[in-house]
């Protein structure tokens, strides 16, 4: 059973650090990671605390199969009531920590309260402890770790932390590892530098060692990587491409989010995907793309490495954006790009360097500052008030209001507080491109019908991650739907969510869906952990974790009237300009009835007692 | 015919499913802080590198250690720790120019890499190839073939 069976609770007001033993009863209903922080979360916190407040918890969760070779297993989430959305906040992470943090022999920590003074918690194995992070406060992200490491003189430290947009509640600030591995959306990191909580650095060296069975695990394990491995995204296109390899099918089927969905296509599209990454620059004749990154247990690879020119005017005296970092990834190269209608690809890469260095969700700042584009455009905001000219397709506005908004500067605060909050303060909230507060990724809902309902449903607002549709309507995985098409998306919308619930609650990563259904986590979740996960469980712990999660929003005050669209997306008169989807809109009035009938909700969408009682809830 | 474990930098992730692997060999446990084989990564350049003991023929290690605790084996050409004799002088770690032999605290012993009896798991683990256990002979035969199809595969001169 390859949970750790210890986790750790922090009382940051108190300055204690306690272990106890896990629940094992949850961990078995909820598996690990997301779904079993969540019901600690839930259980423990009420629905309605401000996110901000001491009495808002904040947890790290590793799954089972966190720190194994199962393919992918190296992935935590941090579980929070989120300051963007006030719904629930959970965000997932790869890189290193996870791993390490499982391998020190705890299955998750739990931070309550707020420290006077900013902390730092350091594991090692069995130690765990509170210490002092002034010296800590105000640095980077890059900073933090390379101080942390260097003050411990152990390099093979692995750290997750703020920087000062976590500081300073930037409400979609991120909590970042491994230099550019981030739990990136929903402000989870405002809430960590509410608590003046600046890091967790953490060693382990025991290891991940009562595998139920071992053989069975191995083969199970040897099994799923030559699935991945054989097909053709997971084992070429994501390695090879990333994804970015999304940029040209996604525009090319006219739902690539263009200046703040004002257009579903974008003229520069070819400028900031793939293929830009991989040609020699015309500057300096070198590519930007160094090479691809594996996260810990990964055999996918889809990180992208690279080098920025150094003669970019972003860069220029800046040598410390010089080296090679972390990106694009296909929703930062759009958020940055294409939602602001910026073409530059080495703008974007800086932008997304900052977004790393300090903390902050690309998506949600990219899609804000589409916001503030098109208010600059009608005239509602003005270059005094900005600070620049900042008309659709400035690069240089993209990187100032970066620097602007991880420094906490100027109209930067403004930013920070996210597209529903700035659009409604200047008389326009009809602009944020958002649901429950929580900007869109990098598909467009009008054109593909499936991943509107999603966004509409996502019970961390906005996202793509919840729901990934676009597997089955562009990609064709596992079976084609028609994007244009909004008849049976409510079935496939909920079969999506609830799978994805059980991939992320094992602690794997959600990429392995494009190659894994159920059938193929189930028996490396059997030889890990127990018998009893076959595929109709899993699919139920699945669903279990969605219902949960819903009951908490419902509890902190969301209603059906949240699982809504912005009109531009939902009317005729917002309808896509161009390409396939041309004259489409999301016919969320139509899903929305009948996604809550498939879920088992009555019309307000609230879990009736019927499904609580199946669910087990 | 003798083989040697390989290492070849430009295709390694990072993804540590080698030290995974070496570590619950020899362990039991996924454990990266127990494995003998390192990934080293490189921030600035985006390399990264797996580094493990090249069983030196003129080991360091073996000829440093006064008990006699190193030795060889025959079918693999390992340098093995002999756990029994060993006494955790560390003598050998200075020794090593590379590193690659090291104590450990929980045993009391130093550890290296031993090939794992001729099946080393590391290479069996890796998904692309980054580490391999080919012909000692031959380590330069991949990096030749490349060549010969580079050179092979021109348009003729004539």
């Amino acid at each position: 059973m390859s949970w750790a069976g210890k986790i750790l609770r922090v009382n940051l007001t108190a300055g204690t650090v306690k272990s106890e033993p896990l629940n094992m009863g949850w961990a078995h209903d909820y598996l690990g990671s997301r779904g079993l922080g969540t019901k600690y979360l839930v259980e423990e916190v009420a629905a309605t605390v401000d996110p901000l407040s001491e009495a808002n918890k904040i947890i790290w969760a590793t799954g089972p199969l966190t720190g194994t070779p199962a393919s992918t297993g190296g992935r935590y989430t941090v579980i929070t009531k989120g300051p963007l959305t006030g719904a629930i906040a959970c965000s997932n992470s790869g890189g290193y920590w996870g791993a390490e943090f499982k391998m020190a022999g705890w299955d998750m920590v739990i931070f309550e309260g707020k420290s006077a003074k900013p902390v730092y918690l350091y594991v090692n194995d069995d130690v765990a402890e509170l210490r002092d992070a002034a010296h800590l406060w105000g640095k980077s992200v890059w900073e933090t770790e390379e101080i942390i490491k260097k003050g411990l003189q152990d390099p093979l430290t692995r750290v997750s932390s703020i920087g000062k947009a976590g500081e300073n509640q930037v409400l979609f600030a991120a909590v970042v590892n491994d230099l550019h591995r981030a739990a990136g959306r929903s402000g989870v990191g405002a809430v960590m530098g509410s608590k003046n909580l600046k890091a967790i650095a953490v060693r382990g060296t025991k290891g991940v060692g009562n595998i139920r069975d071992p053989k069975a695990f191995m083969e199970a394990v040897k099994a799923g990587k030559k699935v991945l491995a054989e097909n053709g995204v997971t084992g070429t296109g994501l390695p090879a491409m990333g994804t970015q390899v999304l940029m040209s099918v996604i525009n090319e089927v006219g739902a690539l989010p263009t200046r703040n969905h004002r257009d579903n296509q974008f003229e520069g599209a070819k400028d900031i995907g793939a293929e830009a990454m991989a040609t020699p620059r015309k500057t300096d004749g070198k590519k930007h793309l160094v090479t691809n990154q594996a996260c810990f247990g990964c055999t996918i690879a889809c990180g992208r490495i690279s080098k920025m020119d150094e003669g970019h005017f972003t860069i220029v005296n800046k040598p410390q954006y010089r080296g090679a970092s972390g990106g694009l990834e296909y929703e930062a190269a759009w958020s940055l790009g294409a939602a602001n209608g910026v073409n530059d690809l080495e703008a974007l890469q800086y932008a997304n360097l900052l977004c790393n260095e300090e903390g902050i969700d690309p998506i949600s700042f990219g899609a804000t500052v589409g916001a503030v584009m098109e208010l600059y455009d009608m005239g509602v905001l003005t270059k005094e008030q900005i600070g620049i000219e900042a008309n659709f397709g400035s690069a240089q506005a993209l990187a100032f209001l970066a620097e602007e908004t991880i420094y906490g500067r100027g109209f930067g605060k403004e930013i920070g507080q996210g597209s529903k909050r700035l659009t409604a303060k200047y008389g326009h909230p009809e602009l944020s491109m958002s649901s429950k507060g929580q900007e869109f990724p990098a598909y467009d809902g009008r054109a593909i019908q499936g991943i509107g309902l999603a966004y509409a449903t996502s019970n961390r607002g906005g996202c793509h991650l919840r729901g990934y549709t676009i597997a089955s309507e562009v990609l064709g995985i596992p079976v084609k739907t028609d994007p244009l098409e909004s008849e049976g998306k409510p079935d496939l919308v909920k079969a999506f969510q609830d799978a994805t619930a059980a991939f992320d609650s094992s602690g794997l990563c959600i990429f392995t869906t494009f190659a894994w259904g159920l059938q193929d986590l189930s028996p490396q979740m059997q030889g890990a952990c127990d018998e009893r996960y076959t595929i109709e469980e899993l699919a139920k712990i699945g669903e279990r974790i969605w219902n949960m999660e819903r009951e908490f929003n419902n509890r902190a005050g969301f209603t059906s009237k949240d699982d809504s669209l912005p009109a531009r997306l939902t009317s005729v008169e917002g309808a896509c300009k161009t390409g396939p989807a041309k004259g489409k809109f999301n016919e969320l009035a139509k899903m929305l009835p009948k996604y809550y009938e498939v879920r088992g909700w009555d019309s307000e969408g609230r879990p009736t007692a019927a499904t609580k009682a199946r669910l087990g809830l | 015919m003798q083989k040697v474990l390989h290492i070849n930098p430009d295709k390694c992730t990072g993804c540590m499913q080698c030290e995974m692997a070496c570590s619950f060999e020899n362990y039991g446990t996924f454990a990266t802080a127990k494995s003998r084989i390192k990934v080293f990564e490189f921030h600035h350049t985006g390399k990264k590198v797996p580094y493990t003991c090249t069983q030196c023929d003129e080991a360091w290690c073996q000829h440093a250690c006064p008990v006699e605790a190193i030795t060889v084996d025959k079918a693999t050409g390992a340098k093995v720790v002999n756990e029994a004799t060993c006494v955790g002088c560390k003598v050998c770690t200075i020794a090593c120019p590379f590193g690659t032999i090291n104590y450990v605290v929980e045993t009391g012993k130093v550890q290296k890499c031993d090939l794992c009896g001729g099946a080393p798991a590391c290479a069996e683990a890796c998904p692309t190839g980054a580490i391999t256990f080919i012909d000692a002979n031959w380590t330069g035969l991949g990096k030749m073939a490349q060549w010969a199809d580079k050179l092979g595969n021109q348009p003729s001169a004539v």
